[in-house]
């Protein structure tokens, strides 16, 4: 009776709050809110507009409502277009190679060969400490290195080495790749350390009791499960090199083109409408890359 | 498949750092046996698993398998194979790979090793899982493909790792049989560590107890439970009181103790010198609610708290300088009388239910 009595008080209560209560799903709705308001005003908006304007005309000194499409047929016909994407393609390939086998190895390194892990926290904000310096200060830091009269070329010729300073080592494509390899390498060790120490040491271990050798047991196992990191430090690595304008600008010393130093000087031409077009093709090109590494590596089990 | 070997572990001890995880202990498991390595955690059990399969180095002291000496084999190369606590399932692998992989490692060709693991599995009645990962698996059938990847390498001696700790109990039940089972199909040497006497009791043929790096007891489960060697070995194992106390006189194979500010007891065993102390074992389900008729072999005492146990009930008892003696009784014999907490009851078991236990030197 007990019992009985209850359910018949608690009825008319429930009711009663039910008409203050709003839809489940809107509590869902109102948490997105945030991240969608600043997503959309910082990222999507933005990069409507950069598409809207893609499709406007322009002279030296203004831009034009318009639906025209040539600043895409000029971007994509030119041939120097297609160069820069090709220079910009190849330092993304060669930075990624270096980066990957660096970042592996040292990822390696801090995961399995560290073995406390108050040393390893050490040694990782070791890693990080160039950052505390702007990437600009990074970069400009390597000219009185590897200058005509830098660290590196002094040393060479007093060692009676080379007879004349190398003169490659500074405003080179060496000295673009040098460079990106030193800004972007960390953006490779973190994701894939983290991806070495969820690896569960009884699988090595395993390996091992089954026969493996070290390198089998590289191969066949810590390879195959860093994949995620590996692909997330692609990401990282990828996107970074394709939108890099300063570092090749200062570094090759205006010898080597890249899409974003493209783009720049588009600006300072004031010729947005093109910068713009030249923009979308690149966000294309970068999101079918990502696409491509997401459909080869399943991150998921990784975020 | 029946190339079963004895495991000889000659004077083996484990030091990390400054600690002694195994202290010089001497085991001999003959060819064929079901082992049990039971104690407390950090006890060093695990310790000596790992020494057997070659993941952990051996301090001093030798492993023998068989006529092989694998102190300092690598693992692969000893004979025997381990499965792991959390089963160490390749995530990335399906099952038939899991289970190729040493013959994968050993340069078997994919068709040659993809049917022998698919062999395996039907053995192991996984066959129609082969193309799943390990995570779209069950905890039971995970264990089972563990146990297919370990065997797959034709060990002449398993070890395993606390195989049924990750099970829920209704399962440990159902693979511990299977597993005792399959140690008697394949005749070979099971060695396995756990810290259920239970489990122990259930599958072993040697029960080695451990404690503090060390063997307290190396026997049949029956002499273990039976004949618990020392004071450890009995609480450990259960169903036992121990009562500790210093020797008062000793002979004809009995031995009188006096408890600290409490009775005197006598058990059978052998003769410990007067003053010195000593520790006796009363099984708990022999002990009888009536008056002794011999001296020592018996106390009054008040009931602390009692337990319903169905078939059984769990009385505590307080007196005589015990404290928490315990107490079963079978249902009828318990509701034939109305005993309550608080009450005095009189205690009493027979002379061959009291053991005199030994310790060993440290």
């Amino acid at each position: 009776m007990a019992t009985m009595t209850s359910t018949e008080t608690d009825k008319p209560q429930r009711a009663r709050s039910e008409g203050f209560r709003f839809p489940p799903t809107f509590a869902a709705y109102l948490q997105a809110l945030p991240l969608f308001l600043i997503l959309g005003a910082f990222l999507l908006l933005p990069l409507l507009l950069i598409a809207v304007v893609s499709f406007w005309d322009y002279d030296f000194a203004a831009m034009y409502p318009d639906f025209v499409t040539f600043n895409y047929t000029e971007t994509l016909g030119s041939w120097v277009t297609w160069q820069t994407y090709l220079n910009t393609l190849k330092f993304a390939v060669i930075v990624w190679l270096i980066t990957l086998f660096v970042g592996f190895w040292v990822a390696y390194f801090l995961a399995f060969h560290v073995r406390t892990s108050s040393m390893q926290m050490v040694l990782f904000l070791i890693c990080t400490v160039p950052f505390l310096t702007s990437n600009i200060i990074r970069m400009i830091s390597w000219i009185p290195v590897l200058g005509r009269n830098g660290l590196v070329n002094s040393a060479l010729v007093e060692a009676g080495l080379v007879s004349a300073p190398v003169e490659w080592l500074l405003y080179s494509d060496f000295a673009v790749v040098l460079a990106m390899v030193h800004l972007y390498t960390l953006f490779m060790v973190t994701p894939i350390f983290n991806t070495l120490m969820r690896i569960d040491r009884a699988l090595v271990e395993a390996a091992r009791d089954a026969g493996a050798s070290s390198f089998q047991v590289l191969i066949n196992v810590i390879l195959p499960l860093a994949k995620p990191g590996m692909a997330i430090g692609t990401i990282f690595v990828v996107t970074l090199v394709m939108a890099d304008f300063s570092t090749v600008q200062v570094m090759s010393g205006g010898q080597s083109a890249s899409v974003a130093l493209m783009m720049k000087n588009q600006m300072s031409l004031l010729q947005y409408p093109a910068a713009a077009a030249n923009a979308v093709v690149l966000l294309v090109l970068v999101l079918m890359m990502v696409a491509g590494i997401l459909r080869i590596v399943d991150i998921r089990k990784e975020l | 498949m029946t190339k079963a070997a004895e495991i000889d572990i000659a004077s083996v001890s484990k030091i990390y750092g400054q600690a002694t995880a195994v202290h010089a202990i001497s085991l001999k498991i003959p060819a064929g046996t079901y082992c049990c390595l039971l104690g407390p955690s950090g006890c060093g059990k695990t310790s000596t698993l790992r020494m057997i399969a070659g993941h952990e180095t051996v301090s001093d002291g030798d492993i023998r398998l068989g006529n092989t000496v694998i102190t300092n084999l690598p693992a692969a190369r000893r004979g025997t194979a381990m499965m792991f606590q959390s089963y160490a399932l390749f995530p990335h692998l399906d099952l038939i790979d899991n289970v190729a992989f040493s013959l994968k490692m050993k340069g078997v060709d994919k068709d040659e090793r993809r049917r022998k693991a698919l062999d395996m599995l039907r053995l192991m009645q996984l066959e129609a899982y082969a193309t799943r990962r390990p995570a779209q698996l069950s905890g039971g059938q995970q264990q089972r493909v563990a146990l297919a990847r370990a065997l797959i390498t034709d060990p002449e001696a398993l070890l395993l790792d606390e195989p049924l700790s990750a099970l829920d109990p209704f399962l440990k039940i159902r693979m511990r049989a299977e597993l005792k089972r399959l140690q008697t199909s394949l005749g070979i040497t099971f060695v396995h560590v756990t810290h259920s006497q239970e489990e122990a009791m259930a599958l072993a043929d040697l029960i080695v107890v451990m404690n503090d790096g060390r063997i307290e007891q190396a026997a049949a489960p029956r002499v273990v439970f039976e004949r618990p060697a020392t004071a450890f070995v009995a609480r450990f194992m259960g169903d036992h009181n121990v009562i500790s106390g210093r020797a008062a006189t000793a002979a004809n194979g009995i031995v009188t103790l006096d408890v600290v500010n409490g009775g005197q007891f006598t058990a059978q065993g052998a003769p410990v010198a007067a003053g010195q102390p000593v520790d006796i074992a009363v099984r708990t389900d022999r002990v009888r609610i009536a008056p002794t008729d011999v001296p020592g072999l018996g106390f009054t005492g008040i009931v602390s708290n009692i337990e319903y146990r169905g078939s059984t009930v769990k009385l505590s008892i307080d007196g005589a300088g015990v404290e928490d003696f315990t107490v079963i009784l079978d249902d009828t014999a318990f509701f034939e009388r109305t005993t309550k907490v608080g009450d005095a009851v009189p205690l009493s078991w027979g002379a061959a239910d009291a053991t005199v236990l030994g310790r060993i030197p440290k």
